[in-house]
């Protein structure tokens, strides 16, 4: 047989077929059903990894999510995951599996070494050295212990699979499905109301695997004909956060070798549940004792877990090490399944555990304590003494040492949902009090332990959480006694581990709280006790109690580090989604995108929107032939440009004036009907939020317009005053920036071109002058016409429902076919933008005011607006701050860079930045524009503009920021 | 994940919403001086404990709610409109 | 005791049975030159400063708990100075600089690696924002160089610079900048101190703050009255309530900042990397997890965590950025209370209350300001005024108007 430790029958695995698997590029066997670690226990393997810091060898040490030595890189490729616990991977043909953190072989692992000088490798040594000479830290020793640390590797690939995401509501969660799980699933489906029941293993039923089969099929069926009833296994709660709303991951298709099409490698799941029943159970912990490390060394539950669910013997002549009676009960499963038994070794005295077994014929060390183990990689005995006293010891031979120091209800997620713990005497742990949320715990994690008295627990739980009837039937049997003889160590000398995976020591401990380290949160962090990949789910009371005894107290008054998420570690992808690569963030396109597209346009991100950035031609020779020349279309012709992005605001009501008026720095209840105005809108504190031209299309109607970035910000910001400050006010606002498409016509012929396609409005400059608006068609859709310029040219802004927008956008470019019209993106627009002087997004940075931004004349004198107040503050009206001018190059060809510094020349004291530049296309070479201190003053002289990021000095000329046209007469004509 | 029953919505996931900060200070009279201001943007309490705060349901009716919510717990005690004045429990 | 590897040897080979308590337990006596209340990384270098720098020995650092617990212990332990303005890049510079010597100054290993840290833009206005932000830098005399796509390919091969989304324009890197243990700080600043002199009285919370014609005379306390002539507040997340035992309301809010360490890995992430189109950040720790995090979750609060719609943010931003952690798992989330003021930066210096100060304010820079926070803090406390470091850092900027606001988000705490 090629599984020598695989028992004839018995458990949920399937005999009849053979799955082959590599195990270190070792091929194995095993069924389905088996965990990684089941087929490797069957197949003889014991040692499956080695430890993080002194690479001790280890083996599989449980049966579930609280494994902290066998660890695999599993899978290989761009699949591979590191750190995957064997013992929850579950077998499939093909899988592929490798052991980490040992070079150059798990059996030869070189350093192992680090073993031999373990006394200088004590808590926190690396505080203590390290230090000299200063520079080596980086160079030398950070190199080497980072090398050396870490766990599996990572692929280094992109994830081949996809994540899904689930929203569901419930009204009780149950978490959990052993016995008590179950039992509250029945009993609260029975009410009618919407269960979900998660659980983390791949079957449901827990204990009951191997115990009462027959209880579990009935449950499952009652269940499964409940369709208010959604039972989720493979699916871990990872968190429990605010208002009863727990995060969990399902692993849909990890137990298979590659996800079929469409179908998510796992799913995250957001549950809000009314309630929540925490049947979470417990884990078991073990006893630190010298050595209690080795390779076949296993919790007392699993060994027996391995029997019942896997037909697996964990060892061919097993010993117990325990303090309770339960595990005694776990202890006779492996008898009664053939496996050679050593003997019982008890700390306690006298119990009934003790006499039970020797009624089965099983030796029994009462009174006694294991003081180590013998064997290297795989165990070969321990050593068996009487407690206290010094005499000799008897080396017991036996290949599998169940240990178990008792259970540690699994309280985690009812810590996180503020459920304080109480410490229960009879198990010595943590167990959930008095629950502040609408929530309920029930089975072992409740204290109530043993199959029958879990289940009863779990109805009782599933009854109060509905107002259902708890009458179902339940499993009967034996209750297995939990309760515990305190019994933390060994106290005798040698590596007593308390944190398996992180090689922390009981001496660890005792050096931290020698050392001051006392308070458990202190000592975890020196230690690095608990920190591992199981989160100390079996060992941290351990490190606790030994605190506690060096400290002189009782481990219930020394308190337990915050249980934070997660309760198993979580998968980066699955929380992140499909939210991810060109998801990660919405695209918005404006209505007039695919005509971009077709045009050859590059576009750019602004926020997130995607516009066109320029439309190079054939017969560009760079992006600046394109930029320039289309700039220059609208300086000397005519261009369009799409500005649907710019935010739109509707407003309308009676009291619409005074809501602008007050909202903005400048009077909007003077604005004739038919007309448009600049305005500008600071925050509370004085600073300006955003600006914008405002058209009155009515008495009680305006249309508002933003910057692109700020259409959102602007709009909520409007209607907090609206609703929180002036609710009096009789004013309705609706952001309409996707209704309504929008393009600018600028150029000398703008006029000439849209004349050709705009009907029923009189164009001419006497009947639609400058800040004109009116309603017309074009191509018989509606538009409305703003005359309106960013460019400083002659300007028409068309708005038309998005529906129309290409008809529209398609009839100006035919019109302006004549001019040559060209279509030009934001790279231009911010051209005609900095030769004109107009400020944008970069001046409008957030931390500028109207002054410093030449806009001073803008302030009303007269009525409260936002911002009015704090404006006058002598930091903003500060004369030394930063004012707005135009810089150009000296050397008319030299490059100039945003970004850069004003200096005086010879000197590094910044006065000043650019905010922009451009080459431009109404005058020679770059000009740019920038913030400096004193700007008004500096007019006419000349610094340097320095980048030192690009070695760059510039000589620079300090200019008015109106480079054309500064009179404004173009627009005008 | 905070949840907050919006009076016009219905209870709904705080991603639906946006945070705008202390609901008790009130923007003062066009009169009044600056350091009233100051104090409207810039003082604030910070209770440990119960907090009255606006949230704009960005994502759903766009209405600003007064939320009465406590800073250790997180338990959300009331939602009451922006014109409303929601009772703040004393503990 | 003084440490070195010699020491550890000779230590080892007795057993390990002869090391002694970093830092003494002691009593609080009846009163004190100096009080500090907080017994974070800034309460207690503030007390090894003032012992160091000014001779200030007879000075008790006040912990409710014990020390290195808030904000010191729950941070991603990034250490920086890459600010846009003056007032605050020469302060962190200070701070780096302390940094820099810090381990043989303490003679405590905090492990300051100075592993580089670079900030990634997308769009031509970030470059530009970065640019002008270290052209700054670099007239101030800080390290500050400027890596374009291909140079960030090269260091960190794992980004997706040709992301679909937001694809990578280049970065704004400082190589002094890097990761320290964020416990050692504490503990290391803690022993120092005690050598010194310092009382640290771990487990004695500040329940008043006595104040007497306009000035402090002591504090009331879980362990009795303590006389005082000076008082530092050093109180991050809690600076209002503290302040508000003395009579002051701050321009402060409480607010929770969440992060993340995934499971061990062989190296992966050599740098610190904040990713600019979305709240990430991550760097990888010398016992190989992957800390990372994001923004606030954005509401008042003082409790130590937060919820999944940042989780989701901030996970979603990584994979964004880093497809290949897609396989890796998160081991542990964490939450910590921060001070957030009114325009992003922070706050050191005296108060309306004769011999009251207080360094807060922090947002998010407070680990990597530890020393420089202490050292400036004691400066204040021992001249009874600001050093030129810290002068702009004032309490009353908020009244004055001369904020230092490096991000133009506004007045409101939970944007900044």
């Amino acid at each position: 047989m090629s599984q020598p430790f695989r028992l004839p029958a018995g458990g949920h695995v399937d005999r009849a077929q053979n799955l082959a698997f590599t195990f270190d590029g070792k091929p194995f066997t095993g069924h389905p059903g088996d965990t990684l670690a089941s087929a490797l226990l069957a197949n003889g393997v014991r040692l499956v990894g080695r430890s993080f810091k002194l690479h001790r060898p280890r083996g599989i040490f449980s049966a579930g999510p609280e494994e902290p030595n066998a660890l695999a890189e599993m899978r290989d490729g761009a699949r591979r995951e590191p750190n995957t616990r064997m013992t929850q991977i579950e077998l499939h043909d093909g899988l592929v599996a490798a052991s980490q953190n040992r070079w150059p072989s798990l059996r030869w692992d070189l350093l192992s070494l680090n073993s031999l000088i373990a006394p200088v490798l004590s808590a926190g040594f690396y505080y203590k050295t390290f230090m000299w000479p200063a520079g080596f830290w980086e160079k030398v020793y950070e190199p080497l212990i980072r090398r050396s640390a870490g766990l599996g590797r990572a692929s280094g690939q992109n994830d081949p699979d996809f994540y899904e995401t689930m929203q569901a509501h419930c009204d009780v969660l149950i978490i959990g499905a052993g016995p008590a799980g179950l039992a509250a699933a029945r009993v609260a489906g029975a009410s009618g109301q919407r269960v979900m029941l998660c659980e983390q293993d791949s079957i449901l039923g827990a204990s009951l695997l191997g115990q009462d089969e027959a209880w579990r099929t009935a449950t499952l069926a009652a269940l499964a004909a409940m369709p208010n009833v959604t039972l989720l296994p493979r699916t871990n709660v990872f968190g429990a956060y605010d208002a009863n709303v727990v995060g969990a991951l399902e692993r849909v298709t990890d137990h298979m070798l590659a996800s079929p099409a469409h179908t998510p490698r796992q799913r995250y799941w957001t549950i809000r549940a009314g309630k929540i029943i925490h049947a979470t159970g417990a884990h078991e912990r073990f006893i630190a004792f010298p050595d209690n490390d080795r390779p076949g060394v296993m919790l007392a539950g699993s060994a027996a877990a391995y029997v019942r669910r896997f037909g697996v013997k964990a060892g061919r002549r097993a010993m117990l090490f325990a303090n309770n009676d339960a595990a005694f009960e776990d202890f006779f499963t492996l008898q009664d399944a053939g496996i050679g038994i050593a003997g019982i070794v008890d700390p306690r005295t006298d119990s009934a555990g003790a006499e039970a077994a020797r009624a089965r014929g099983i030796t029994v060390w009462a009174d006694s304590q294991v003081i180590g183990t013998a064997g290297t990689l795989a165990l070969q005995g321990a050593r068996v003494a009487r407690r206290g006293s010094s005499g000799t010891d008897t080396l017991v031979a036996a290949d599998l040492l169940c240990v178990s120091g008792g259970i540690n209800p699994a309280v985690q997620l009812a810590s996180q949902s503020r459920t304080p713990v109480e410490w229960n005497e009879r198990l010595q742990s943590w167990v959930p009090g008095t629950p502040i949320l609408p929530q309920f715990a029930a089975g072992s994690v409740n204290a109530v332990t043993g199959i029958a008295a879990a289940a009863a627990d779990g109805a009782r739980a599933g009854a109060a959480a509905t107002g259902g009837d708890a009458a179902i039937s339940l499993p009967t049997g034996a209750v297995a006694d939990a309760t515990v003889l305190p019994f933390w160590e060994v106290s005798v000398k040698g590596k007593s581990f308390v944190d398996i995976q992180d090689d922390v020591t009981a001496d660890d401990i005792r050096l931290a709280a020698r050392e001051g380290y006392k308070h458990i949160e202190h000592a975890k962090r020196y230690t690095t006790h608990t920190m591992g990949t199981d989160q100390g789910k079996s060992g941290g009371l351990i490190g606790a109690a030994v605190l506690a005894a060096a400290r002189g107290e009782r481990v219930q008054d020394i308190g337990m580090p915050t249980f934070r998420p997660f309760t198993q570690p979580v998968t980066w992808g699955a929380i992140a989604g499909p939210n991810i690569g060109k998801h990660f963030e919405p695209t918005r396109l404006t209505a007039l995108h695919d005509w971009h597209v077709r045009r050859g346009a590059e576009f750019m991100d602004t926020g997130a929107w995607v516009r066109p950035g320029l439309y190079p031609a054939p017969a560009d020779s760079d992006a600046w032939d394109t930029v320039l020349r289309e700039a220059r279309a609208v300086r000397r012709s005519v261009g369009i440009c799409d500005v649907s992005t710019l935010g739109k605001i509707d407003v309308q009501g009676k009291d619409a004036a005074v809501f602008l008026d007050r909202l903005y720095t400048n009077t909007f209840s003077t604005l004739p009907i038919g007309r448009a105005r600049y305005g500008l809108m600071l925050r509370e504190d004085g600073i300006i939020f955003d600006d914008g031209t405002t058209s009155r299309l009515a008495e009680d109607h305006f249309f508002v317009t933003t910057t692109t970035a700020n259409a959102g910000p602007v709009m909520q910001h409007m209607e907090f005053y609206l609703q929180t400050v002036w609710p009096d006010l009789d004013v309705t606002l609706a952001s309409v920036t996707d209704q309504w498409a929008a393009m600018s016509i600028a150029g000398p012929n703008a006029r000439a071109t849209i004349q050709k396609v705009v009907e029923g409005l009189d164009l001419s400059n006497e009947a639609f002058p400058f800040m004109a608006v009116g309603d017309a068609t074009v191509k018989g859709c509606p538009v409305r016409v703003f005359r309106i310029s960013f460019s400083g040219e002659m300007a028409y802004e068309i708005a038309t429902p998005a529906g129309f927008a290409e008809t529209v956008w398609q009839a100006v470019i035919d019109a302006g076919e004549a001019f040559r019209i060209e279509p030009y993106g934001l790279e231009a627009l911010g051209l005609l933008r900095i030769e004109k002087g107009h400020v944008a997004g970069s001046e409008l940075n957030g931390t500028t005011t109207a002054s410093d931004l030449g806009l001073g004349k803008m302030i009303k004198k007269r009525g409260d607006f936002v911002g009015r107040a704090l404006a006058s503050r002598p930091g903003l009206t500060d004369p030394g701050r930063p004012h707005l001018v135009g810089i150009r190059s000296v050397s008319r060809g030299e490059q100039i860079r945003a970004g850069s510094h004003l200096v005086e020349t010879g000197t590094t004291l910044s006065l000043g930045w650019i905010t922009g530049v451009t080459r431009a296309v109404e005058l020679d070479g770059w000009i740019g524009l920038a913030l400096l201190e004193g700007g008004e003053a500096r007019k006419g002289t000349r610094m340097t503009a320095t980048s030192p990021l690009h070695g760059e000095s510039v000589e620079v000329e300090i200019l008015s920021p109106h480079f054309v046209d500064p009179e404004n007469a173009r627009v005008r004509v | 994940m905070i949840r907050i029953d919006c009076p016009w919505c219905g209870m709904r996931d705080e991603a639906e919403f946006t945070y705008r900060g202390d609901a008790t200070v009130t923007r003062p009279g066009a009169n009044a001086p600056e350091e009233a201001f100051h104090d409207f943007v810039y003082a604030r309490k910070n209770p440990r404990g119960w907090h009255v705060e606006w949230w704009y349901h960005s994502s759903g009716c766009r209405q600003y709610l007064k939320v009465v919510r406590h800073t250790m717990t997180h338990e959300v005690r009331t939602v009451a409109r922006a014109t409303e004045t929601p009772e703040v429990p004393s503990e | 005791m003084r440490y070195s590897g010699f020491r550890l040897l000779s230590e080892a080979l007795r057993g390990n049975t002869g090391w002694t308590p970093a830092w003494r337990d002691p009593p609080p006596k009846k009163s004190y030159d100096v009080i500090i209340i907080g017994g974070g990384g800034h309460g207690l270098a503030t007390a090894y400063y003032l012992a160091r720098e000014h001779g200030i020995t007879n000075v008790a650092v006040l912990e409710k708990g014990p020390i290195g617990l808030g904000n010191t212990g729950r941070n991603t332990t990034i250490v920086r100075s890459n600010y846009l303005l003056p007032q605050n890049h020469h302060f962190y510079e200070h701070s780096l600089k302390l940094w820099e010597g810090l381990e043989q100054d303490l003679n405590y290993n905090a492990m300051m690696s100075q592993r580089g840290v670079f900030n990634i833009f997308h769009t031509e206005g970030a470059k530009n924002a970065s640019v002008r932000r270290g052209n700054a830098m670099r007239l101030s005399g800080i390290d500050a160089e400027l890596l374009d796509k291909e140079q960030i390919r090269a260091m960190c091969p794992l980004i997706d610079v040709d992301n679909g989304r937001f694809p990578v324009l280049g970065g704004l890197l400082q190589r002094r900048g890097g990761t320290a243990r964020h416990d050692a700080v504490a503990w290391g600043f803690a022993r120092a101190a005690d050598q010194r002199g310092v009382d640290i009285i771990q487990h004695c919370e500040v329940t008043g703050i006595d104040v007497e014609g306009g000035a402090v005379v002591g504090v009331q306390t879980t362990r009795g009255p303590i006389k005082a002539k000076k008082i530092g507040l050093a109180v991050a997340g809690n600076t209002s309530r503290l302040a508000q035992m003395a009579g002051l309301d701050v321009p402060i809010e409480s607010h929770v900042l969440q992060a993340f360490v995934s499971e061990g890995v062989k190296p992966l992430v050599d740098q610190v990397i904040t990713f600019g189109a979305g709240h990430f950040y991550i760097s990888q720790s010398d016992k190989g997890g992957l800390v990372f995090g994001g923004g606030l979750d954005g509401w008042n609060t003082y409790a130590q965590r937060g919820n999944l719609p940042v989780v989701e943010h901030v996970w979603s931003a990584g994979i964004a950025m880093m497809p290949s952690l897609s396989r890796l798992r998160g081991l542990r989330q964490w939450g910590g209370v921060m001070d957030m003021t009114f325009d992003g930066s922070h706050i050191i210096g005296k108060t309306p209350i004769q011999g009251l100060y207080m360094t807060a304010g922090w947002c998010y820079g407070g680990f990597k300001a530890t020393p420089g926070s202490g050292w400036c803090h004691a400066w204040t406390i021992a001249q009874d005024a600001p050093h030129k470091l810290n002068e702009a850092h004032t309490l009353d900027r908020f009244r004055t108007g001369r904020l230092l606001d490096e991000r133009g988000n506004g007045p409101f705490p939970w944007m900044q």
